[in-house]
Protein backbone atom coordinates (compact mmCIF):
# COMPACT_ATOMS: atom_id res chain seq x y z
CA UNK A 1 0.00 0.00 0.00
CA UNK A 2 2.75 2.61 1.22
CA UNK A 3 4.46 1.47 -2.18
CA UNK A 4 1.59 3.08 -4.02
CA UNK A 5 1.54 6.25 -2.82
CA UNK A 6 4.82 7.32 -2.19
CA UNK A 7 5.28 6.47 -6.16
CA UNK A 8 4.95 9.65 -8.20
CA UNK A 9 2.01 8.68 -10.21
CA UNK A 10 0.01 8.73 -6.95
CA UNK A 11 0.82 12.78 -6.66
CA UNK A 12 0.32 13.08 -10.19
CA UNK A 13 -3.13 11.28 -10.85
CA UNK A 14 -4.69 13.13 -7.39
CA UNK A 15 -3.64 16.30 -9.22
CA UNK A 16 -5.22 15.68 -12.61
CA UNK A 17 -8.20 14.66 -10.55
CA UNK A 18 -8.55 17.36 -7.90
CA UNK A 19 -8.05 19.95 -10.89
CA UNK A 20 -10.21 18.36 -14.03
CA UNK A 21 -12.93 18.12 -10.89
CA UNK A 22 -12.50 21.98 -10.09
CA UNK A 23 -13.06 23.04 -13.81
CA UNK A 24 -15.92 20.77 -14.23
CA UNK A 25 -17.42 23.11 -10.74
CA UNK A 26 -16.02 25.93 -12.25
CA UNK A 27 -17.12 25.50 -15.73
CA UNK A 28 -20.91 24.51 -13.93
CA UNK A 29 -21.13 27.63 -11.83
CA UNK A 30 -19.11 30.19 -13.30
CA UNK A 31 -18.32 32.18 -10.20
CA UNK A 32 -14.98 33.24 -9.78
CA UNK A 33 -14.78 31.88 -6.34
CA UNK A 34 -14.72 28.42 -7.88
CA UNK A 35 -11.41 28.93 -9.35
CA UNK A 36 -10.12 25.55 -10.19
CA UNK A 37 -6.46 25.78 -8.88
CA UNK A 38 -8.40 26.75 -5.82
CA UNK A 39 -11.06 24.20 -5.25
CA UNK A 40 -8.19 21.49 -6.37
CA UNK A 41 -5.94 22.73 -3.81
CA UNK A 42 -8.42 22.51 -1.16
CA UNK A 43 -9.57 19.08 -2.13
CA UNK A 44 -6.14 17.71 -1.99
CA UNK A 45 -5.05 19.52 1.30
CA UNK A 46 -8.41 17.75 2.46
CA UNK A 47 -7.16 14.50 0.77
CA UNK A 48 -4.25 13.81 2.49
CA UNK A 49 -4.88 15.37 5.55
CA UNK A 50 -8.15 12.71 5.69
CA UNK A 51 -5.47 10.15 4.95
CA UNK A 52 -2.50 11.25 7.07
CA UNK A 53 -0.57 11.38 3.90
CA UNK A 54 2.56 13.05 4.06
CA UNK A 55 3.01 15.71 2.02
CA UNK A 56 6.58 14.90 0.98
CA UNK A 57 4.72 11.52 -0.43
CA UNK A 58 2.07 13.54 -2.63
CA UNK A 59 4.87 15.94 -3.66
CA UNK A 60 6.83 13.01 -4.99
CA UNK A 61 4.40 13.61 -8.50
CA UNK A 62 3.64 17.24 -7.83
CA UNK A 63 7.80 18.55 -8.31
CA UNK A 64 7.26 16.72 -11.81
CA UNK A 65 3.97 18.62 -12.72
CA UNK A 66 6.56 21.94 -10.63
CA UNK A 67 9.13 21.76 -12.84
CA UNK A 68 7.06 22.36 -15.92
CA UNK A 69 6.54 25.68 -14.58
CA UNK A 70 9.91 27.35 -15.49
CA UNK A 71 8.71 26.12 -18.96
CA UNK A 72 5.48 27.30 -18.25
CA UNK A 73 6.92 30.68 -17.31
CA UNK A 74 9.10 31.41 -20.89
CA UNK A 75 6.49 31.09 -22.89
CA UNK A 76 4.53 33.89 -21.20
CA UNK A 77 7.01 35.76 -23.91
CA UNK A 78 4.82 35.04 -26.40
CA UNK A 79 1.24 36.58 -25.75
CA UNK A 80 3.71 39.59 -25.01
CA UNK A 81 5.21 39.23 -28.46
CA UNK A 82 1.75 39.11 -30.09
CA UNK A 83 0.72 42.12 -27.93
CA UNK A 84 3.43 44.21 -28.64
CA UNK A 85 2.14 46.44 -31.23
CA UNK A 86 -0.59 47.54 -28.61
CA UNK A 87 2.23 48.13 -26.06
CA UNK A 88 3.87 50.26 -28.48
CA UNK A 89 1.08 52.54 -29.04
CA UNK A 90 0.69 53.72 -25.66
CA UNK A 91 4.04 53.04 -23.88
CA UNK A 92 5.34 55.45 -22.04
CA UNK A 93 1.92 55.94 -20.42
CA UNK A 94 1.04 52.30 -20.06
CA UNK A 95 4.70 51.69 -18.14
CA UNK A 96 4.97 54.54 -15.73
CA UNK A 97 1.38 53.43 -14.79
CA UNK A 98 2.24 49.96 -14.39
CA UNK A 99 5.77 51.11 -12.54
CA UNK A 100 3.76 53.39 -10.27
CA UNK A 101 1.04 51.19 -9.39
CA UNK A 102 3.05 48.00 -8.96
CA UNK A 103 5.62 49.78 -6.67
CA UNK A 104 2.58 51.53 -4.60
CA UNK A 105 1.87 47.81 -4.40
CA UNK A 106 4.63 46.52 -3.03
CA UNK A 107 5.38 49.62 -0.56
CA UNK A 108 1.84 49.44 0.81
CA UNK A 109 1.85 45.67 1.81
CA UNK A 110 5.09 45.98 3.68
CA UNK A 111 3.87 48.95 5.48
CA UNK A 112 0.20 47.12 5.91
CA UNK A 113 2.38 44.13 6.94
CA UNK A 114 4.24 46.25 9.42
CA UNK A 115 1.39 48.13 10.47
CA UNK A 116 -0.37 44.50 11.76
CA UNK A 117 3.20 43.09 12.90
CA UNK A 118 2.70 40.50 10.41
CA UNK A 119 5.58 37.72 10.42
CA UNK A 120 8.39 38.82 8.39
CA UNK A 121 8.71 35.17 6.03
CA UNK A 122 4.44 36.32 5.08
CA UNK A 123 5.26 39.72 4.80
CA UNK A 124 7.94 38.66 2.06
CA UNK A 125 5.29 35.94 0.73
CA UNK A 126 2.86 38.78 0.05
CA UNK A 127 5.24 41.08 -1.79
CA UNK A 128 4.72 39.44 -5.44
CA UNK A 129 0.87 39.16 -5.08
CA UNK A 130 -0.19 40.82 -7.73
CA UNK A 131 2.36 39.06 -10.54
CA UNK A 132 1.59 36.07 -12.22
CA UNK A 133 2.27 33.00 -10.27
CA UNK A 134 5.29 31.77 -12.09
CA UNK A 135 7.01 35.28 -11.64
CA UNK A 136 5.47 35.88 -8.32
CA UNK A 137 6.77 32.10 -6.81
CA UNK A 138 10.75 33.49 -7.71
CA UNK A 139 10.39 36.76 -6.71
CA UNK A 140 8.80 34.96 -3.52
CA UNK A 141 11.79 32.86 -3.04
CA UNK A 142 14.65 35.37 -3.34
CA UNK A 143 13.17 37.73 -1.44
CA UNK A 144 13.06 34.78 1.80
CA UNK A 145 9.52 34.36 1.66
CA UNK A 146 7.22 30.95 1.67
CA UNK A 147 6.29 30.31 -2.72
CA UNK A 148 3.29 28.30 -1.28
CA UNK A 149 2.06 31.47 0.46
CA UNK A 150 2.84 33.57 -2.24
CA UNK A 151 0.49 31.12 -4.56
CA UNK A 152 -2.61 31.63 -2.11
CA UNK A 153 -2.26 34.65 -1.71
CA UNK A 154 -1.76 35.90 -5.88
CA UNK A 155 -4.99 33.49 -6.28
CA UNK A 156 -6.83 35.30 -3.78
CA UNK A 157 -5.61 38.75 -5.43
CA UNK A 158 -7.14 37.23 -8.74
CA UNK A 159 -10.46 36.61 -7.69
CA UNK A 160 -10.67 39.65 -5.64
CA UNK A 161 -9.86 41.43 -8.74
CA UNK A 162 -12.42 39.01 -10.70
CA UNK A 163 -15.07 40.01 -8.75
CA UNK A 164 -14.39 43.80 -7.68
CA UNK A 165 -12.73 45.34 -10.30
CA UNK A 166 -15.74 46.27 -12.44
CA UNK A 167 -17.30 47.71 -9.41
CA UNK A 168 -14.60 49.37 -8.31
CA UNK A 169 -13.45 51.08 -11.78
CA UNK A 170 -17.03 52.68 -11.43
CA UNK A 171 -16.39 54.24 -8.10
CA UNK A 172 -13.09 55.66 -9.00
CA UNK A 173 -14.34 57.13 -12.38
CA UNK A 174 -11.54 55.04 -14.17
CA UNK A 175 -13.89 55.04 -17.74
CA UNK A 176 -11.08 54.68 -20.54
CA UNK A 177 -11.09 51.14 -21.80
CA UNK A 178 -7.02 51.02 -21.75
CA UNK A 179 -6.47 52.03 -18.17
CA UNK A 180 -9.46 49.90 -17.41
CA UNK A 181 -7.66 47.30 -18.96
CA UNK A 182 -3.77 47.67 -17.71
CA UNK A 183 -5.41 48.61 -14.12
CA UNK A 184 -7.01 44.89 -13.87
CA UNK A 185 -4.18 43.19 -15.77
CA UNK A 186 -1.75 45.33 -12.78
CA UNK A 187 -3.87 44.71 -10.17
CA UNK A 188 -4.87 40.85 -10.53
CA UNK A 189 -2.61 39.10 -13.48
CA UNK A 190 -4.57 36.63 -15.35
CA UNK A 191 -7.41 35.70 -13.14
CA UNK A 192 -8.51 39.27 -13.51
CA UNK A 193 -7.90 39.17 -17.02
CA UNK A 194 -10.93 36.58 -17.43
CA UNK A 195 -13.16 39.35 -16.10
CA UNK A 196 -11.06 42.13 -18.53
CA UNK A 197 -12.01 39.97 -21.44
CA UNK A 198 -15.60 39.67 -20.49
CA UNK A 199 -15.96 43.64 -20.56
CA UNK A 200 -14.39 44.20 -24.17
CA UNK A 201 -11.54 43.29 -26.73
CA UNK A 202 -9.64 46.55 -26.00
CA UNK A 203 -9.80 45.62 -21.79
CA UNK A 204 -8.92 42.25 -22.32
CA UNK A 205 -5.59 42.75 -24.57
CA UNK A 206 -5.07 45.21 -22.54
CA UNK A 207 -5.05 43.20 -19.30
CA UNK A 208 -3.08 40.55 -20.96
CA UNK A 209 -0.68 42.95 -21.89
CA UNK A 210 -0.15 44.04 -18.16
CA UNK A 211 0.42 40.74 -16.90
CA UNK A 212 4.13 40.29 -18.73
CA UNK A 213 5.03 43.87 -18.27
CA UNK A 214 3.77 43.93 -14.61
CA UNK A 215 6.00 40.52 -14.15
CA UNK A 216 8.73 41.95 -15.48
CA UNK A 217 8.96 45.62 -13.47
CA UNK A 218 8.05 43.61 -9.92
CA UNK A 219 11.24 41.17 -11.03
CA UNK A 220 13.08 43.87 -11.09
CA UNK A 221 11.91 46.72 -8.32
CA UNK A 222 11.08 44.19 -5.42
CA UNK A 223 14.52 43.84 -4.24
CA UNK A 224 15.26 46.96 -4.45
CA UNK A 225 12.03 47.97 -2.54
CA UNK A 226 12.72 45.60 0.38
CA UNK A 227 16.08 46.60 0.45
CA UNK A 228 15.49 50.37 0.83
CA UNK A 229 12.39 49.50 3.40
CA UNK A 230 14.50 47.62 5.37
CA UNK A 231 16.39 50.75 5.85
CA UNK A 232 14.13 52.61 7.06
CA UNK A 233 12.02 50.04 9.03
CA UNK B 1 8.17 15.19 -33.89
CA UNK B 2 6.75 18.63 -34.08
CA UNK B 3 6.28 18.82 -30.52
CA UNK B 4 9.32 17.31 -29.32
CA UNK B 5 11.76 20.17 -31.22
CA UNK B 6 9.15 23.19 -29.99
CA UNK B 7 9.81 21.61 -26.51
CA UNK B 8 13.66 21.30 -27.56
CA UNK B 9 14.04 25.03 -28.10
CA UNK B 10 11.86 26.23 -25.05
CA UNK B 11 13.64 23.85 -22.62
CA UNK B 12 16.73 24.99 -24.21
CA UNK B 13 16.06 29.03 -23.71
CA UNK B 14 14.84 27.82 -20.40
CA UNK B 15 18.30 26.19 -20.06
CA UNK B 16 19.93 29.56 -21.59
CA UNK B 17 18.30 31.28 -18.90
CA UNK B 18 19.05 29.49 -15.73
CA UNK B 19 22.76 29.42 -16.88
CA UNK B 20 22.71 33.05 -17.23
CA UNK B 21 21.15 33.76 -14.16
CA UNK B 22 24.14 31.18 -11.99
CA UNK B 23 26.94 32.57 -13.96
CA UNK B 24 26.43 36.80 -13.21
CA UNK B 25 24.44 35.63 -9.85
CA UNK B 26 21.65 38.03 -11.09
CA UNK B 27 18.39 38.86 -8.72
CA UNK B 28 15.98 37.84 -11.43
CA UNK B 29 15.16 34.11 -11.82
CA UNK B 30 16.11 31.76 -14.35
CA UNK B 31 12.66 31.42 -16.05
CA UNK B 32 11.91 35.07 -16.32
CA UNK B 33 15.77 35.67 -18.14
CA UNK B 34 14.54 32.85 -20.63
CA UNK B 35 11.51 34.64 -20.84
CA UNK B 36 13.01 37.86 -21.68
CA UNK B 37 15.66 35.89 -24.11
CA UNK B 38 12.46 34.08 -26.00
CA UNK B 39 10.73 38.25 -26.52
CA UNK B 40 14.18 39.41 -27.46
CA UNK B 41 14.57 36.17 -29.78
CA UNK B 42 10.72 36.67 -31.45
CA UNK B 43 11.30 39.97 -31.93
CA UNK B 44 14.65 39.78 -33.41
CA UNK B 45 13.14 37.00 -35.57
CA UNK B 46 15.70 34.27 -34.75
CA UNK B 47 12.83 32.35 -33.52
CA UNK B 48 9.68 32.26 -35.14
CA UNK B 49 6.49 31.81 -33.75
CA UNK B 50 5.56 28.80 -35.41
CA UNK B 51 8.20 27.18 -34.58
CA UNK B 52 6.95 27.23 -30.93
CA UNK B 53 3.25 27.92 -30.96
CA UNK B 54 1.48 24.43 -30.39
CA UNK B 55 3.48 24.10 -27.11
CA UNK B 56 3.49 27.20 -25.69
CA UNK B 57 -0.01 27.09 -26.39
CA UNK B 58 -0.88 23.54 -24.42
CA UNK B 59 1.80 25.70 -21.63
CA UNK B 60 -0.50 28.63 -21.67
CA UNK B 61 -3.98 27.55 -21.57
CA UNK B 62 -3.10 24.83 -18.90
CA UNK B 63 -0.97 26.88 -16.79
CA UNK B 64 -3.28 27.20 -13.44
CA UNK B 65 -2.87 23.09 -13.29
CA UNK B 66 0.83 23.25 -12.97
CA UNK B 67 0.53 25.22 -9.91
CA UNK B 68 -1.35 22.57 -8.19
CA UNK B 69 1.21 21.39 -5.97
CA UNK B 70 2.89 24.61 -4.96
CA UNK B 71 -0.63 25.13 -3.19
CA UNK B 72 -0.66 22.36 -1.93
CA UNK B 73 2.38 22.73 -0.38
CA UNK B 74 0.47 25.42 1.93
CA UNK B 75 0.05 22.15 4.10
CA UNK B 76 3.49 22.67 4.66
CA UNK B 77 3.59 25.90 6.51
CA UNK B 78 0.12 25.78 8.69
CA UNK B 79 2.14 26.73 11.63
CA UNK B 80 3.40 29.70 10.66
CA UNK B 81 -0.34 31.06 8.92
CA UNK B 82 -2.08 30.34 12.32
CA UNK B 83 -3.60 33.43 13.80
CA UNK B 84 -2.53 35.59 10.48
CA UNK B 85 -5.06 34.62 8.21
CA UNK B 86 -7.32 37.74 8.72
CA UNK B 87 -4.22 40.38 8.67
CA UNK B 88 -3.35 38.03 5.22
CA UNK B 89 -6.79 39.01 3.65
CA UNK B 90 -7.00 42.13 4.52
CA UNK B 91 -3.72 43.21 3.56
CA UNK B 92 -4.44 41.63 -0.06
CA UNK B 93 -7.69 43.25 -0.39
CA UNK B 94 -6.30 46.70 0.48
CA UNK B 95 -3.23 46.94 -1.62
CA UNK B 96 -5.18 45.14 -4.27
CA UNK B 97 -6.89 47.91 -5.18
CA UNK B 98 -4.44 50.84 -4.28
CA UNK B 99 -2.44 49.15 -7.03
CA UNK B 100 -5.69 48.78 -8.95
CA UNK B 101 -7.07 52.79 -8.41
CA UNK B 102 -3.09 54.15 -8.64
CA UNK B 103 -2.54 52.19 -12.22
CA UNK B 104 -5.90 53.25 -13.66
CA UNK B 105 -6.23 56.73 -12.96
CA UNK B 106 -2.38 57.53 -13.88
CA UNK B 107 -3.33 56.10 -17.53
CA UNK B 108 -6.79 58.25 -17.55
CA UNK B 109 -4.63 61.13 -16.32
CA UNK B 110 -1.70 60.73 -18.83
CA UNK B 111 -4.36 60.17 -21.55
CA UNK B 112 -5.10 63.07 -23.57
CA UNK B 113 -9.06 63.57 -23.61
CA UNK B 114 -11.00 62.27 -26.14
CA UNK B 115 -9.02 59.18 -27.40
CA UNK B 116 -10.66 55.66 -27.44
Amino acid sequence: MKDLITSPLFGILLSLLAFNLGCLIYNRTKLPIFNPLFISTTLIIIFLLTFNINFEDYNKGGSIISFFLGPATVVLAVPLYKKLSLLKENAVSIITAITLGSTLGMISVLLLSKLFSLKSELMYSLVPKSVTVPIGVEISKQLNGIPSVTVVAIIITGIIGAIFAPAFCKVLRIKDKVAIGIAIGTSSHALGTTKALELGETEGAMSSLSIGVAGLITVFLAPIIVKIFNLFF
Amino acid sequence: MKYLKQLSIILGIYFLGLVIEKFFSLPIPGNVIGMILLFLALCSGVIKIHMIEEVSDFFLSHLAFFFVPAGVALITCMNVLKGSVLKLLAIIFITTVIVLASTGLTIQIMKPKGGK
